[in-house]
């Protein structure tokens, strides 16, 4: 069973041609997502590499969040949804019982489309994560993280006075970064953006573009975006889903100027979507 | 792609104009009688609130106040002849000592107090000589005084033969008569009191002798029907807070706990749609049901005491539950998902996302449902009924196990004695009370709620 699987990652990988420059981190095969009796999802195969970013393009509806919500398993806080087929992180299958979901959700974090900050302060926004794996010793290495974190997302400058201010009094470009430094203070792998940028300015936008490219040094991200410029902008690979499947993925460059797939060039050329 | 029929204007430019400004009068004229009846129905509500109001503080307002004969008593130890008080002899058991201060104690209530009573007043009307009409001016104060008067011997041996200013509450009937309560122009077949003890009353009251006091009886005392101008809600009241007590104790969390279950926890199916529906149906129950199954269950089954807080707790709590619950669901239903995901998405648990984010944010609400649930129950009477809480219950209970009213239900038994003329303002001074703790209830509520909203 291990075997096989390992054999067809590694046929899909050559598939991808010239992009397995990391080392392969998360593995879809053959996923279905039903909602009640309705399959949304149609068996996808992808593969995630070590610290890349790859986003995800594709018409409303298509399955783009929920397939995203599969590799956190936050699917499985929706009544009535069901996932099958295999999902794995660094070769473990993400959806077998011995696996806890708790340590999932620590390895593989989530950023969402609106700006959710728990109604605490912005030092608690952030502490909450590190404080609830017991990444932190001491007062003075919760700050440490806090400051770290809120730095690496670039809020730091701006909030370094008011850390015991409530977090959702931020503007909301703020509190995405907000949310996306709180993603990070529990050190995960994998960071996962479901439209982090949809409630946003273009100014807000640009901010958080630049600190998808810097956390990409340290971190594997997938994004959701509807935004072709933002996918050219911050992704090196592009993953096209189209009616509940998943068309082609391949390099962003290739996939903006020569799809191989007709659906793909449509959809880039605004024909339909 | 544009399409010009779709963009091109049905109708010119005035007759449109002129065919919105009609159709816009007629959405001002709907807005404006919509408005006058929304006005109109909370003026009506507010009218009946202020006219419920009046009424009960006019009727209730003026038994806080009571005639109180303020009088000089003389302990006169020609009367009250009593042995010294017992003092523990070398060898003597406590028990033997008890078994002594009992008799003492009896003595001492043998004692001729009437006649105490009686040279008191006649102190102040000396005109009065006659042996049979001295024993009437007993009339103007009430017959529990008696016994108050023996307690401060009981407490203090050392009064007797002193002479003390001290406050004897007037008979029901001479307060009655004073308040003008009672039409003065009836006959004296129909009069309470004999025409000379009316007189005095008068007198006394002209002189200062009978004065209008505060009423720390009606806080300080159980009912009382011998005694009717001692009776105070102090037995009721303490009942009530007992059961209160229960109520919170049991129905709160009981509620919370269910309601946190069934909203985060429980799988939708068959078996907790049932449940579901069955609490609603619950909530609609009404409550003398409740009391005929707790009559039932917990006095015919577990043989709980009659008449005691701890059934009626017990038989309110569970009238409370379904109240609670929905509530608290409403409450949690109403916590936005994406507080919930972002606690879930950075890897908390499902219970430590319930117990650090939706029970903080939902508490106000928890709080506010499970005051207006206990506020309700602590207002029932229908079930205490059924479960022998109507019953007269001459002392302050003790424990939740002892007998005991409840406001509601000494409210209903005031309102039916039969000096309806003294207990008519004394229904209205319960009610006040009772409304009183509901208010306070309700502050709390609010002071809570604000309290959390801001630490959120
Ligand atoms: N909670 C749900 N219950 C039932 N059906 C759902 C649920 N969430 C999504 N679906 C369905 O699954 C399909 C895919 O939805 P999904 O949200 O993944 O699309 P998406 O690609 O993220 O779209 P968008 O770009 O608009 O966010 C849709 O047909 C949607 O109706
Ligand atoms: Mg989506």
């Amino acid at each position: 069973m291990e075997d096989t699987v390992m054999r067809a990652t590694l046929v899909n990988a050559e598939k991808f041609v010239g992009v397995a420059n990391g080392a392969l981190k998360m593995a879809a095969r053959d996923v279905r997502v039903f909602y009640g009796e309705s399959e949304a999802l149609h068996g996808v195969d992808l593969d995630i590499y070590e610290n890349e970013v790859l986003a995800f393009i594709g018409p409303s509806g298509c399955g783009k969040s929920t397939f995203l919500r599969c590799l956190n398993r936050m699917n499985d806080t929706i009544d009535g949804c069901r996932v099958t087929g295999r999902i794995e992180l660094d070769g473990e299958d993400i959806y077998d019982r011995s696996l806890d979901v708790v340590l999932l959700r620590a390895r593989v974090g989530m950023v969402f489309q609106k700006p959710n900050p728990f109604p605490k302060s912005i030092y608690e926004n952030i502490a909450y994560g590190p404080r609830l794996h017991g990444l932190a010793s001491g007062r003075a290495e919760l700050d440490d993280i806090v400051e770290r974190s809120l730095q690496r997302a670039g809020l730091w400058e701006e909030v370094k006075d008011r850390l015991e201010q409530p977090g959702t009094g931020l503007s909301g470009g703020q509190q995405q970064r907000l949310c996306i430094a709180r993603a990070i203070a529990v050190s995960p792998e994998v960071i996962l953006m479901d439209e982090p940028c949809s409630a946003l300015d273009p100014i807000a936008t640009a901010k958080v573009e630049q600190l998808i490219t810097e956390l990409s040094e340290t971190y594997t991200i997938v994004i959701v975006t509807h935004n072709m410029q933002q996918a050219a902008r911050v992704s090196r690979r592009t993953a096209f889903f189209h009616l509940g499947n998943l068309v082609e993925v391949d390099d962003t460059t290739k996939i903006f100027t020569s799809p191989s797939d007709g659906r793909t060039e449509d959809y880039i050329t605004g024909r339909f979507g | 792609m544009h399409n010009d029929d779709a963009s091109a204007p049905r109708t010119d430019p005035s007759t449109q104009r002129r065919l919105v400004e009609r159709s816009l009068a007629r959405r001002h004229g709907a807005e404006k009688r919509f408005r006058a009846a929304g006005l109109a129905a909370v003026f009506f509500g507010l009218g009946m609130v202020a006219l419920l109001f009046a009424s009960i503080l006019a009727k209730g307002v003026p038994a806080f106040w009571q005639a109180t004969v303020v009088t000089e008593v003389y302990f006169d130890p020609e009367i009250i002849k009593v042995d010294p008080r017992p003092v523990a002899q070398p060898g003597e058991t406590p028990a033997q000592l008890h078994e002594r201060e009992m008799a003492w104690q009896t003595q001492l209530t043998m004692a001729n107090w009437n006649r105490i009573i009686e040279n008191t007043l006649a102190a102040h009307l000396p005109e009065v000589t006659d042996a049979r009409a001295r024993a009437r001016l007993r009339q103007l104060v009430t017959s529990g005084e008696r016994f108050v008067l023996r307690d401060r011997v009981i407490a203090d041996p050392a009064l007797i033969g002193q002479r003390l200013t001290l406050k004897l509450l007037a008979d029901a009937n001479v307060d009655v008569w004073l308040k003008g309560n009672i039409d003065r122009s009836l006959p004296d077949s129909q009069q309470q009191l004999a025409p000379d003890v009316r007189a005095w009353a008068d007198q006394l009251h002209e002189r200062g002798v009978i004065q209008m006091k505060f009423n720390t009886t009606l806080f300080g005392n159980p009912d009382s029907r011998s005694s009717l101008a001692s009776a105070g809600l102090a037995g009721a009241f303490v009942g009530s807070l007992f059961m209160m007590a229960i109520v919170i104790l049991l129905a709160v969390p009981v509620g919370v706990a269910s309601a946190v279950y069934l909203e985060e926890f429980a799988p939708r199916n068959r078996f907790t749609d049932l449940i579901e529906v069955n609490i609603n149906n619950l909530a609609a129950v009404p409550s003398i049901i409740f009391g005929l199954l707790g009559a039932a269950v917990f006095i015919n089954w577990f043989h709980m005491p009659l008449s005691a807080p701890i059934v009626g707790g017990l038989v309110l709590s569970l009238m409370t539950l379904p109240t609670v619950i929905i509530a608290t669901r409403s409450t949690l239903q109403a916590i936005p998902p994406s507080i919930r995901q972002a606690a879930l998405g950075i890897g908390a648990s499902k219970v430590q996302m319930i117990l650090h984010h939706v029970l903080p944010l939902a508490l106000p609400g928890i709080l506010t449902g499970a005051i207006i649930g206990v506020a309700q129950a602590i207002g029932e009477t229908a079930p205490l009924l059924l479960i022998g809480m109507s019953a007269f219950v001459a002392a302050v209970p003790a424990t939740p196990f002892d007998q005991s009213t409840a406001l509601p239900v000494q409210i209903y038994l005031w309102q039916g004695n039969e000096l309806r003329n003294f207990f008519e303002a004394r229904t209205s001074a319960a009610i006040i009370v009772l409304l009183g703790l509901m208010l306070s209830l309700n502050a709390l509520a609010i002071w809570l709620r604000k309290r959390f909203e801001k630490r959120w």
